[in-house]
């Protein structure tokens, strides 16, 4: 009864043109917003920082940035663990050879700048090659990414184990240092790349890409420039993607290996893609969220039921149930959770009639 | 039937000459017409004839092995296809090719894109000249939309919409670019009657109010007999006849080829 | 130097026609359902696993036997689960013998896997044919289980949501093998001779060093490929095949059952997973990592055309030809320029030649011109 959008008109197109038009959404986003940033540091533990918020929120932003590519602009990628690791790495390397710098923002956005060249580069072929064939070209980055920072001594800076650490992070002069430090950071940069992210998709620029997507013979003869369209695409997903490697390696990991983003990362990312909703950056975070809490349940299930088991038979149970789980929720669902979700809101706007 | 007779004195575009071949079947052979500014043109000819091969080439989707055209004065043997949109070509396509995931406002909008100039800055911040762009092409999709009278579904997803209103989505969607011309691909196919009189109406608006040069395929001789000024038929890829519709009628090859046998 | 080349050049070869026939059992599902299986590797582990640990000696029996509960009671869901659709299918037709024998078979199948289960458990250390051929069985229980549980609920859906089942399969499948299995390294053998043998000692010094093992195993592979591109062209189902890869709706029409021919394909790419799971487990022992072969023969794919079986074939020599040649002659040139730490360029090498080939023909070695209408 509260969810209507009764008596809320229109009369301008800004007014028509705004992320949420219904002024019930707006609040309840603003209330989510609110309570992440001032309700949850009052009660949350070191362990659901680490282990549950802050993966999270980058992989969110990392599904984000995939769902630009994939779901907004058509071009399925299995490359995202080698981009998040341009991210990663390129972040690194300014912060090591630039220490006066030091801060965290300039840092994080060099990674992605770079990871955006790298996906420009990469993104060329997709021009002459589409569908399943691209999808298997962009292997290749992940591969020679791999490879590139696996062997590369310089990008490593000569460690002999080819791990490295970071620490004495600060943004700004704000001392990143607990849990709760990173957690804010990463919060408000997730929240303002989702705001540019659903400005971008809801432009002249998102529609581009969804032409491209829906149908490419069409939008050339429209007048989209399909090798600039797909580039901008590749480009801005790269950008979004490499941010949240950088992300990932300083915030939530603090010292890693190039194993930390292999191709198992990217088909995290593109499941999380896939189940939140191809084409919802809701979907995104839902996805992303599904994935980071099923096998920490799945972990703590049999514990709950006193059944004991070993880590190996633990770890081949949850690869049988993670696959399981997905092929049953493509069945049910092949649109994802955000489909669900404006199922859902539609039932609640008709509630208490059924029609 | 009345044949409107209304005379052109400019030439908009010209065909010179022009064949196409797709490995050693000959989609167009050697074919020459021109389209005056400001005309309705009509091209017809049996299933297989080439007349959709013929657009592609127009709006360079398709680039043929011999000939040029000549549009606004300039000759050019090939052209990309968003090089032909730039220069103010757009069309509509015999089997509807919306953006099936996006509204209809959406679809109508990517028909301005060539206009929208913000850079991906302003986008992603949608404050200042990105926000007056998007507003000041909203209001010019608006009257598209008022013209087509399609406002009740401004915001379904175009794909879940009965065939003929996709067809006056896709209109809209070429009528949005403000083309100089406008290519139909048969754009009453499986209407029924009242929707092709919509239609045709639309399409004599369109080239009354805004002076639009089209160039339309179309199957229903009636429609194109009333509605246009000149009419190219085609068979097997060649050019048989050519003129005002009264002559078309009365040329025998024509009459043979085509219009004896269908209607 | 050209002994070492030609020596590098035929184990990269021997080494393709593997890549050909895990690229072969893609091919073939891509053809006729357009679903790019990822499943394959998945499928190779399985496959080596259920023969290594039938035609093996059992070694702990204790590590094993809870997987072996555990396997038990998934195994015996699944056949409940099959079994429910089928009794369902079954009343829901009324039942006529053609259905009583679908029916017989199913339990038959049922029984034989269940059997296996348990003597394998008791025993293990069958002759090595035996295996192979329980294993054959298991495949096509596996495939249609998938045809039953997965594909035909997402009939009609995008390539993509088809493609992330089968990641979605290979998750299961990779975590079903080793709960069943273990997940040891296990050997099979065939029996391959070991030892090296010495080729054109005339004309080169000291001659070309081949591995006999290997040779036979490419034999093996290089029939099977021969025998496959037969089954395709020639016999009647391989015409329905055919039929249904260039348009499921008009296949149907003309009478081919779209499901039927989806349980063909699978199961025989299940066996092209049992010959290359085979081939491997011999060559290198089998263990988990045996299902990353599925990533080397995905250049073989884009090389040569998803939908291309000579293509595979052809891409899969050129794959293993050039990723050797590259690691044996490109690496050191590479390491010595950039002060790399070490080589490995093999994991990339054939992804970047597959695409750079890409870039001059889109279509693959072997597809033809597409021609693009609207």
């Amino acid at each position: 009864m509260l969810y209507r959008e009764a008596g809320q008109f229109k009369t301008t197109y800004v007014a028509d043109q705004q992320i949420f038009p219904i002024l019930q959404d707006r609040i309840f986003v603003l209330a989510v917003i609110v309570a992440a940033f001032l309700a949850v540091p009052m009660f949350a533990s070191p362990y659901l920082y680490t282990e549950i918020l802050i993966p999270f929120l980058i992989l969110s932003l990392a599904a984000i940035g995939l769902n630009i590519l994939v779901g907004y602009c058509g071009q399925v990628s299995l490359g995202t663990g080698g981009f998040m690791a341009v991210g990663a790495y390129a972040a690194y390397n300014l912060w090591l050879r630039v220490p006066e710098l030091n801060n965290l923002i300039v840092v994080f956005l060099f990674g992605g700048l770079m990871a955006a060249a790298v996906g420009i580069l990469f993104g060329i072929p997709s021009l002459r090659i589409k569908g399943f064939y691209l999808a298997v070209a962009t292997l290749a980055s992940q591969f020679f990414l791999d490879w590139l920072f696996a062997r590369v001594k310089w990008l490593t800076n000569y460690t002999p184990s080819g791990s490295v650490a970071v620490g004495n992070l600060s943004v700004f002069g704000w001392k990143i240092e607990t849990p709760a430090d990173r957690y804010l950071l990463i919060l408000g940069l997730v929240v303002v790349a989702t705001v540019v992210a659903k400005n971008l998709v809801r432009g002249h620029i998102g529609r581009s890409w969804m032409a491209i997507r829906d149908m490419d013979i069409a939008a050339e003869i429209v007048g989209f420039r399909p090798l600039r369209t797909k580039l901008t695409a590749f480009a801005v997903s790269s950008f979004f993607i490499g941010v949240a490697g950088a992300m990932w390696a300083f915030l939530r990991l603090g010292a890693w290996e190039p194993l930390a983003f292999d191709i198992n990362r990217s088909f995290q990312i593109l499941f999380m893609v896939i189940i939140g909703g191809l084409g919802s950056l809701l979907g995104s975070f839902l996805g992303a969220a599904f994935i980071v809490l099923m096998p920490i349940l799945l972990n703590q299930l049999p514990g709950w039921f006193g059944i004991r088991m070993s880590t190996a038979l633990l770890s081949h149970l949850e690869f049988m149930v993670f696959g399981a789980m997905i092929v049953f929720f493509l069945i049910v669902e092949p649109h994802g959770l955000a489909r669900l979700w404006a199922v859902a809101k539609e039932k609640l706007r008709l509630w208490p009639f059924p029609h | 039937m009345t044949t409107r007779l209304r005379s052109f004195p400019d030439v908009l575009l010209s065909v010179e000459n022009i064949s196409l071949s797709f490995g050693g079947v000959k989609a167009l052979t050697d074919i020459s017409f021109d389209i005056a500014k400001g005309e309705i043109r009509a091209i017809i000819g049996p299933n297989g004839a080439g007349k959709s091969s013929m657009l592609n080439c127009i709006n360079g989707f398709y680039h043929p092995q011999q000939g040029a055209i000549t549009y606004k004065g300039v000759r050019r043997s090939q052209m990309k296809p968003h090089e032909a949109a730039e220069q103010g070509i757009a069309r509509t396509f015999q089997n509807i090719a919306l953006f099936r995931g996006m509204s209809t406002l959406d679809n109508i909008m990517t028909g301005r894109n060539l206009r929208m100039k913000t850079g991906l800055f302003w986008q992603a911040l949608h404050i200042g000249p990105a926000q007056r762009e998007e507003i000041e092409h909203r209001k010019a999709v608006e009257r598209i939309i008022d013209f087509l009278e399609i406002q009740h579904i401004r915001k379904a997803p175009v794909g879940q919409l009965p065939y003929g209103l996709q067809k006056r989505v896709e209109l809209g969607r070429a009528l949005a670019a403000e083309p100089e011309l406008l290519l139909l691909d048969e754009p009453m196919a499986g209407m029924n009657i009242e929707e092709k009189q919509d239609m045709c109406r639309f399409i004599l608006d369109v080239n009354d109010e805004f002076g639009t040069t089209i160039c339309l395929i179309e199957h229903d001789m009636g429609v194109v007999m009333d509605i246009s000024d000149r009419v190219v038929v085609l068979d097997y890829g060649k050019k048989i006849g050519d003129g005002v519709p009264d002559e078309v009628r009365g040329n025998e090859a024509v009459v043979a080829a085509y219009l004896g046998v269908s209607h | 130097m050209l002994g070492a080349f030609l020596e590098t050049l035929i184990g990269g070869l021997l080494t393709g026609v593997l890549y050909s026939l895990v690229a072969l059992g893609f091919v073939l599902i891509f053809k006729a359902s357009g679903v790019f299986n990822f499943a394959q590797g998945a499928m190779v582990l399985f496959a080596a696993l259920t023969i290594a640990r039938l035609s093996g000696e059992i070694d702990n029996k204790e590590v094993h036997l809870a997987n072996f509960v555990v396997a038990a009671a998934i195994l015996g869901l699944a056949v409940a689960l099959i079994g429910w659709y089928a009794w369902r299918e079954f009343v829901a037709r009324g039942g006529g013998p053609d259905e009583r024998r679908k029916m017989q078979i199913l339990a038959a199948v049922g029984a034989l896997v269940g059997g296996i289960a348990a003597y394998s458990y008791g025993k293990g250390a069958w002759p090595i044919w035996l295996a192979i051929a329980a294993t054959a069985a298991i495949m096509g229980l596996l495939a249609y289980a998938i045809e039953r549980l997965v594909l035909r609920h997402l009939v009609n859906q995008e390539g993509i949501i088809l493609f992330m089942a089968t990641l979605g399969i290979a998750n299961f499948l990779d975590g079903f093998g080793q709960t069943l299995w273990g997940s040891d390294i296990y050997k099979i053998n065939l029996g391959l001779p070991k030892d090296p043998i010495f080729l054109f000692e005339a004309v080169f010094p000291g001659g070309l060093l081949v591995d006999p093992g290997e040779l036979v195993a490419a034999a093996i592979a290089a029939g099977l490929v021969v025998v496959l591109a037969i089954f395709f062209q020639k016999t009647r189902v391989g015409r329905a095949l055919r039929a249904v890869a260039d348009d499921h709706a008009a296949a149907q029409s003309v009478g081919i059952p779209l499901n039927t021919i989806w349980l063909i394909v699978w199961t025989v790419s299940g066996l092209v997973a049992l010959a290359a799971g085979l081939i491997w487990g011999a060559k290198l022992g089998v263990q988990f990592s045996i299902s990353l072969i599925a990533l080397k023969a995905l250049p073989v794919l884009i090389l040569g055309g998803f939908t291309s079986v000579p293509g595979a074939i052809v891409g899969g020599l050129i794959i293993g030809a050039g990723e050797k040649l590259s690691e044996v002659f490109l690496a050191p040139i590479l390491v010595k320029a950039f002060d790399l730490a070490g080589g490995g360029i093999e994991n990339w090498f054939a992804y970047m030649l597959a695409l750079v080939f890409l870039l001059f023909r889109p279509q693959g070695l072997f597809g033809e011109r597409i021609i693009e209408r609207v």
